[in-house]
């Protein structure tokens, strides 16, 4: 900057007027531009500002829009778990820090209710972390097992963060997509929608260090069944790869269907992190608190990452958390548990939902689990010339039902890489964990949007 | 599996002094003097803030805003923003996290670049130097050191300070941050305007962005004014102030932090944010909302929390000194936050083999030998590790704990039982 500077000088000495403008306005641009280049962002962070739930939550904020888009319940978490709650709140002593890795009791509990599933004794201490959310959860994993220039296998369509926080580590994310099979006059379910094993196998090489599995599967609420889990378990041992488990919705599962911890099967417990949510189990996503459940050999790389991140969670949630697992945990077979009701409650409208989008001729991709459900809007036709073109065109049908119709969901093609958008555009993605009045309102909408058509 | 595990931003990084010291303490039973949190409720007002939270609006259960439930961060700009003396805008200027540490965390990761350096000054929260490294940062250490005092005269962190050049010497043109902390943990330093006015003449001077955490700053004593390095001249555009909820209302178990700053920084801590865990929890943010909302009606009188606690604290900080004196320690009188450090010198030429491994510094021998024979657990100075620091010197780290608020917990349990106990040992050893 110096030298350019003193070359103008010369070039201008006998304008001197104009060599001082000159000069000075590159002092100002050399301050600006010096500065504005330090506080740039990390290389880690490059491109990663960009956030789908950013814009359509604003998007759906309209007080008169119905919110079927963002995976939020609008349901009352059950009675018990708010008196949990409550009770804690009058304890003085737990508003101050509890133990890092996860509150006593809570890891306790959670190591009694998954000792049942895992059919092994699971260290509270060692083999348990509680996290911010199955978010956090997804970061310590990621940040504490996967390094720069190793692969992760991520299956499409995605919860959007794994692309995101596996670029962050600076590993490269291998994509391969679910593929639906030809559904010849049957109901579309999401059964229908599998991957191949030869397309998954070619995506493992040496470099792979991870696939991340999500089961039951958000956005589709695929459930993968023993054979598919069993095809990837042989891979990963194949290959000496580590499954990263998201098995947030693993308490909703629908009739004919049952959730398979990859975890439990041979071989696969010590290269399996799996991970849990409460905000998914209790219907209290605003507690964010989540869990990794694993060896003592990958977690504690997980709790690494914790003490020098968060260092730990919140008390009286923890505390909360931990006291309504155990008035579950003592009756999991009783119907009134909320593992077992949950689901059947959402099963009821989840059909309803399916009957409400085929009566306007979304055609609906049926969920073996989950709390969102799948729609073609292909057929529908909606006029969106006026929509950016650039666009994919679930987004733009989103945007458009939003501002028309005051409906709101979520484009599945944001669950996508950028190579795979198109093959998931036709594609929206709604939310059914809503209580009677807002799917109401949802099918006054869609009844007079069917009544528009005819 | 045959593959390496660990990802290698975590090389190093396993060892924390806490959950080392805090599983000791378990293990014997030992009264933890060390962590740094109250062993007294929040305040009545912050309690039932709490309380609401947790029985109102049904929504709150749920997700709220992903960078700050928005009557918390409306307070937190309306009520910092006549601090700083600079408008803040709720949605560019105020970021809510996982506590101080997770402000610190995510600071780091959005601003600090392989390659780039740190300044850290000595003594630091043991958090910077790994925080630092994971980020793929090189830590530059910078040592306050105490000027000798007269005889008879207590020590005090005023009495610490940074030689100036030595500071400006450790500004590179790789130099991305430097870190201030005031008060000062653990040493309780409050820096003075004329510091403020170093440290922000060399950033501004070297570009270098400052990570300003503040968490103690309501618990300064004697009259001190904490004082915001991000509302002095040039330095709000290249500061990230940090302040904790913990700290500020005696809750540490709710972990709510904030940083505040420019847009042009703070978008990219939000960046991380979004993209490490997206959401802090609603109802302790609620909790905090109502807090701070309670406070500003009374900010500055007689009756706000931010005045009654530090003077409260000043008292216990009195009596532990007094309690410590008596028996030949050497405390330093701290300005602020709620720790306090004692030189232990006297101690170590009196019992100079302690158990530990070889190269252990001498003061976590001592800690873990209170621990297991004595029934208080302290832990150490935490930058005993850097030789350039304290040189020659060893120094034991205590907590305060303001029983004066307690009526039930009379003043004197806790010092009564660190006289008793270096009674015990001064007496066994002549």
């Amino acid at each position: 900057m110096l030298l350019a500077q003193k070359r103008l000088g010369s070039l201008v000495s006998s304008t001197k007027f104009l060599k001082t403008v000159n000069s000075s306005r590159l002092l100002e641009f050399s301050t600006s531009a010096a500065m504005s280049l330090k506080f740039k962002n990390t290389k880690r962070i490059e491109g990663l500002d960009k956030n789908v739930w950013i814009e359509f939550t604003k998007l759906a904020a309209d007080p008169s829009v119905v919110n079927l888009g963002q995976g939020l319940p609008d349901i009352s978490p059950p009675a018990y778990v708010k008196e949990e709650l409550s009770k804690v709140a009058m304890v003085d002593n737990l508003n101050q820090y509890t133990r890092g890795f996860g509150h006593p009791s809570l890891v306790k509990a959670l190591s009694c209710l998954y000792e049942k599933f895992y059919q092994k004794q699971i260290n509270p201490n060692k083999e348990i972390l509680v996290t911010v959310g199955a978010y956090g959860s997804l970061f310590n994993a990621i940040q504490g097992l996967i390094d720069e220039g190793d692969e992760v296998i991520i299956i499409v369509p995605f919860y959007d963060c794994y692309e995101p926080m596996v670029r962050m580590a600076g590993a490269t994310p291998v994509f391969i997509p679910l593929r639906s099979k030809p559904v010849n006059g049957k109901r579309w379910s999401s059964s229908d929608w599998t991957l191949d094993p030869q397309e998954l196998e070619s995506k493992f090489n040496p470099k792979t260090k991870a696939i991340i599995l999500n089961t039951p599967h958000n956005p589709f609420g695929k459930v993968y069944t023993k054979e598919e889990l069993q095809v990837i378990a042989d891979l990963c041992i194949k290959y000496d790869t580590l499954c990263i488990s998201d098995e947030v919705y693993e308490w909703l599962v629908y009739t004919g269907n049952k959730h398979l911890r990859i975890a439990t099967f041979p071989g696969m417990w010590e290269r399996t992190v799996t991970i849990g949510s409460a905000g998914k189990t209790f219907s209290v996503t605003g507690w964010k608190l989540g869990w990794s459940i694993g060896p003592e050999h990958l977690i504690k790389h997980l709790q690494t990452v914790q003490q020098n991140t968060i260092y730990t969670c919140a008390t009286p949630l923890q505390e909360a958390l931990a006291q309504a697992f155990w008035i579950d945990i003592k009756r999991m077979d009783d119907p009134e548990c909320y593992f077992n009701s949950l689901p059947r409650e959402l099963e009821v409208k989840r059909d309803r939902m399916v009957h409400l989008l085929e009566s306007v001729g979304l055609n609906p991709i049926v969920p073996d689990g989950g709390y969102f459900i799948i729609a073609d809007v292909s057929s529908l036709d909606a006029d969106l010339s006026d929509l950016k073109n650039e666009e994919p065109y679930d987004y733009k049908f989103v945007k458009w039902m939003t501002k028309n119709k005051k409906l709101s969901a979520i484009p599945v093609s944001a669950f996508c890489d950028s190579e795979t958008k198109l093959q998931f555009e036709k594609l929206v993605r709604f939310c059914f964990i809503k209580k009677d009045s807002t799917l109401d309102a949802a099918e006054e909408i869609i009844k007079a949007w069917s009544r528009q058509k005819s | 599996m045959a593959k390496q595990m660990q990802a290698r931003r975590l090389k190093g990084l396993d060892y924390n002094p806490w959950v080392e010291y805090a599983r000791l303490a378990t293990e014997y039973d030992a009264v933890n003097l060390g962590q740094g949190f109250p062993d007294f409720a929040p305040p009545d007002f912050a309690l039932e803030a709490f309380q609401h939270a947790v029985s109102g609006d049904l929504m709150l259960n749920q997700y709220t805003k992903a960078f700050g439930y928005p009557p918390l961060t409306k307070i937190l700009a309306s009520f910092f923003g006549k601090l700083l003396g600079h408008e803040l805008d709720p949605l560019t200027n105020v970021l809510v996290t996982v506590g101080a540490y997770g402000a610190l965390f995510t600071a780091f990761q959005a601003l600090v670049d392989e390659g780039d350096e740190v300044i850290i000054i000595e003594p630091f929260f043991d958090c910077y130097e790994p925080m630092t490294l994971m980020a793929g940062g090189r830590p530059v250490f910078v040592s306050l050191k105490p000027s000798p005092t007269r005889d008879g005269e207590l020590n005090s962190s005023s009495n610490w300070r940074l030689d100036p050049d030595e500071l400006a010497s450790k500004f590179t043109p790789h130099t991305k941050a430097l870190v201030l902390n005031t008060p000062n943990n653990p040493l309780g330093k409050v820096f003075s305007q004329t510091e403020l006015e170093l440290v922000a003449s060399l950033c501004q001077q070297h570009n270098v962005v400052c990570i300003s955490d503040e968490v103690y700053q309501w618990l300064v004593f004697d009259g001190c004014q904490h004082i915001s390095i991000a509302s002095l001249p040039g330095m709000w555009e290249r500061t990230l102030t940090i302040g904790s909820a913990g700290k500020t209302f005696s809750a540490t178990g709710w972990k709510v932090g904030w940083v505040l700053g420019p847009d042009h920084l703070m978008k990219h801590l939000r960046t991380v944010h979004q993209n490490s865990i997206y959401h802090c929890p609603t109802q302790t943010q609620a909790a905090v909302a109502e807090s701070f909302e309670k406070e500003q009606l009374c900010f500055g009188q007689p009756s706000s929390y931010f005045v009654q606690l530090p003077r409260a604290m000043q008292r216990s900080r009195d009596y532990m000194a007094r309690s410590l004196q008596s028996v030949g320690l050497m405390p330093v009188l701290p300005q602020g936050s709620y720790f306090l450090i004692t030189d232990i010198s006297g101690f170590k030429s009196k019992m100079p083999d302690l158990p530990g491994a070889a190269n252990e510094p001498y003061d976590r021998r001592f800690v873990k030998w209170m621990i297991k024979n004595k029934p208080t657990g302290q832990p150490p100075h935490l930058c005993s590790p850097h030789p350039s620091c304290l040189e020659g010197t060893m120094w034991k780290l205590d907590c305060l704990l303001p029983r004066a608020w307690q009526p039930s917990l009379s003043p004197s349990s806790s010092a009564c039982l660190i006289r008793r106990t270096s009674t015990t040992t001064s007496a066994s050893v002549l």
